[in-house]
């Protein structure tokens, strides 16, 4: 069978390609927007913060013998620690400075986590083996699809329409937005501000940490697996516009999907389709597609 | 009326600072030769260019770019190919090598000035990888090798440039000559409109200037003399390679600036100076190399944020 010419087994496996990496974009932009909410910093640590989720998973396993299950729960609360730790000892100190700032702090912190783990685990990727439960796959009639993708893709939604659920429609949520609007008024109101940012960074990186846990059966375990995800992240957060919750989200799965078409129409600009789309964006619509411009 | 750079502000104090300091820094480049390696001295020269140039634009607009490899290295790619394919003098190779950093800086200013702040920072980044993958592909550039032993040629057909004493001449030309014209700009009457629009933007406005346009021109301004930076670049080491256009760069170039100190002129020579040394004695060390630029970015960030002459210059008073 056959679509425009194209094979449709290839159509579907590309599409489904999209789609997981459409999950990280989503999940990796999410939790920029939740942290560029509260603390008006993009974090360049944050494809570092994935590829630290990915190798705590990776040491886990090897040096603890604690499986990927336990690791999905571990792994981000251990990440994100360490991100609460960075929000208080340093991050804090430059709340009062140009945003630039914490743009040039994260930058280097991204170097320096970077840099550790190029040199204790190389440059090559390590191997980290797909659960047994998700071993296997579905034949699905026009395309074979492997359990642990499939699992993928479902469980970031899952994350993503919950992260925008307590979000939008709870009360911890109904603060955090809040403070995103006027910090001042709400702690004068008696919430701790304060310690609200430091969880909410700490809870943007545990996310992180999350698609780093799932993304290390996938792709390799490596040192650099973050450093140019995360570029094409931001581009991602340009088209979307940090403003809204639920346009990271689409965002991020809608540019998975058209980058994985990309593949298979013109491979040569699969690479490069991502950000022609923001420059397009930027013409059409400064603000980003959900974004507001202020 | 002169037009001389130097007299911008003859009878001020802070000018005079100035002047001593040009004097010690271009007797400084001069006499290196004799004790420092020349080629690490023109590395130094090409790249202290370049981040006067990403300086003007931080230091003196107040726009953060993450993505100023992508002048340096389409630069320095141009440069290497109309020096080695198509066999120009080295003038022409460096001239055409710049008119590209320029048109690209065209297309991207105009894209990236519609955003500010950390938007202009991703944004600038987004595209300077878009022309990394470019560069990546493209089938004039080499892909992973890059353009491999340029011809320096002889300049203006007269100049053998092979000799690293001609070679080095030329190259502190051209960085002393723009330097001065930095110099210029920042003291111009558009300099100081900048100035106003990295203050307070609204303002600006409010006063009839057309910020954009301001900024636009800044962009340019700063994306071609990087662009002179990578294509001299190109034909010192007689190479063009993708590490002028990684990100990696665009971080090196805002650390140099940072180190050095942020909207002073001297600042960015001084750290790309104090950059390229530490990477040249510490290349040994592989990776920590990437370490400690980061150890540095986050003490300069944290403690730091003057740079070394900033430092100096809050120290006796005056700007530098």
């Amino acid at each position: 069978m056959e679509i425009f010419g194209i094979p449709i087994q290839a159509l579907f496996g590309q599409l489904l390609i999209g789609l997981i990496n459409g999950s990280f974009y989503a999940l990796l932009s999410l939790g920029l927007a939740v942290i560029f909410g509260l603390l008006n910093i993009i974090n360049f640590t944050h494809g570092a913060q994935y590829m630290l989720g990915a190798f705590c998973s990776y040491l886990l396993l090897n040096k603890l013998g604690i499986g990927y299950w336990w690791s999905l729960l571990i792994t981000p609360i251990i990440v994100g620690a360490s991100g609460m730790l960075i929000e208080r000892l340093m991050l804090a100190r430059l709340y009062k400075l140009d945003h630039l700032y914490g743009l040039l702090l994260t930058f280097g912190l991204a170097l320096i986590i970077q840099g550790l783990f190029r040199n204790e685990f190389g440059s090559s990727g390590l191997p980290y083996r797909v659960p047994a439960e998700l071993t296997g796959g579905q034949n699905l009639g026009f395309m074979f699809l492997p359990n642990y993708r499939g699992w993928v893709v479902v469980t970031s939604l899952v994350v993503c329409l919950v992260t925008w659920y307590v979000i939008e429609r709870t009360k911890l949520g109904a603060y955090l937005r809040a403070a995103t609007e006027n910090p001042q008024l709400v702690q004068a109101f008696g919430i701790n501000v304060p310690r609200m940012i430091t969880l909410t960074y700490g809870f943007g990186v545990a996310l992180a940490a999350f698609a780093g846990v799932m993304a290390a059966p996938i792709y390799q375990v490596n040192p650099l697996m973050g450093a140019d995800l995360i570029i094409v992240v931001f581009a991602v957060v340009v088209i979307g516009g940090m403003g809204s919750i639920m346009g990271a989200i689409v965002t991020g799965f809608g540019l998975g999907i058209i980058e994985g078409l990309t593949k298979v129409f013109y491979p040569e600009a699969s690479n490069t389709v991502i950000f022609i789309i923001m420059a397009i964006v930027l013409l059409v619509k400064p603000a980003g597609l959900f974004g507001t411009q202020k | 009326m002169s037009t001389s750079p130097l007299s911008a502000n003859p009878a001020s104090d802070g000018s005079r600072a100035q002047l001593i300091a040009f004097a010690i820094m271009a007797a400084v480049l001069l006499i290196a030769p004799i004790w420092v390696y020349p080629i690490f001295m023109m590395k130094v020269m090409c790249l202290a260019l370049f981040a006067c140039a990403f300086n003007l634009l931080i230091g003196f607009g107040g726009l953060l770019s993450f993505g100023h490899a992508m002048f340096l290295g389409s630069a320095g790619y141009v440069s290497a190919w109309c020096a080695k394919s198509l066999g120009l003098t080295p003038e022409l190779s460096i001239l055409a090598g710049t008119l590209a950093a320029t048109l690209v800086a065209i297309v991207s200013g105009l894209l990236a000035i519609r955003r500010q702040g950390i938007y202009f920072a991703m944004i600038t980044l987004a595209l300077a990888q878009m022309i990394f993958f470019f560069c990546l592909q493209a089938p004039f550039t080499g892909g992973e090798d890059g353009i491999q032993a340029v011809p320096r040629g002889k300049l203006f057909g007269l100049i053998d440039l092979t000799s690293n004493t001609a070679m080095y001449g030329l190259v502190l030309v051209i960085f002393l000559g723009a330097f001065l014209l930095i110099w210029r700009i920042v003291h111009s009457p558009f300099g100081q409109v900048l100035k106003a629009v990295r203050e307070n933007e609204a303002r600006a406005i409010s006063l009839g200037y057309d910020t954009d346009r301001y900024k636009l021109f800044a962009f340019i301004l700063s994306g071609t003399l990087s662009g002179l930076a990578g294509a001299t670049k190109a034909l010192v080491f007689q190479l063009a390679s993708l590490t002028d256009v990684h990100w990696t760069m665009s971080g090196e170039v805002v650390l140099m600036t940072l180190v050095g100190g942020l909207g002073t002129l001297f600042g960015p020579v001084v750290g790309a100076a104090v950059i390229i040394s530490m990477q040249n004695y510490l290349a040994q060390f592989g990776a920590w190399v990437t370490v400690i630029q980061g150890v540095i970015f986050v003490i300069c960030v944290l403690a730091f944020r003057r740079g070394i002459i900033g430092e100096i210059a809050h120290a006796i008073r005056k700007p530098l």
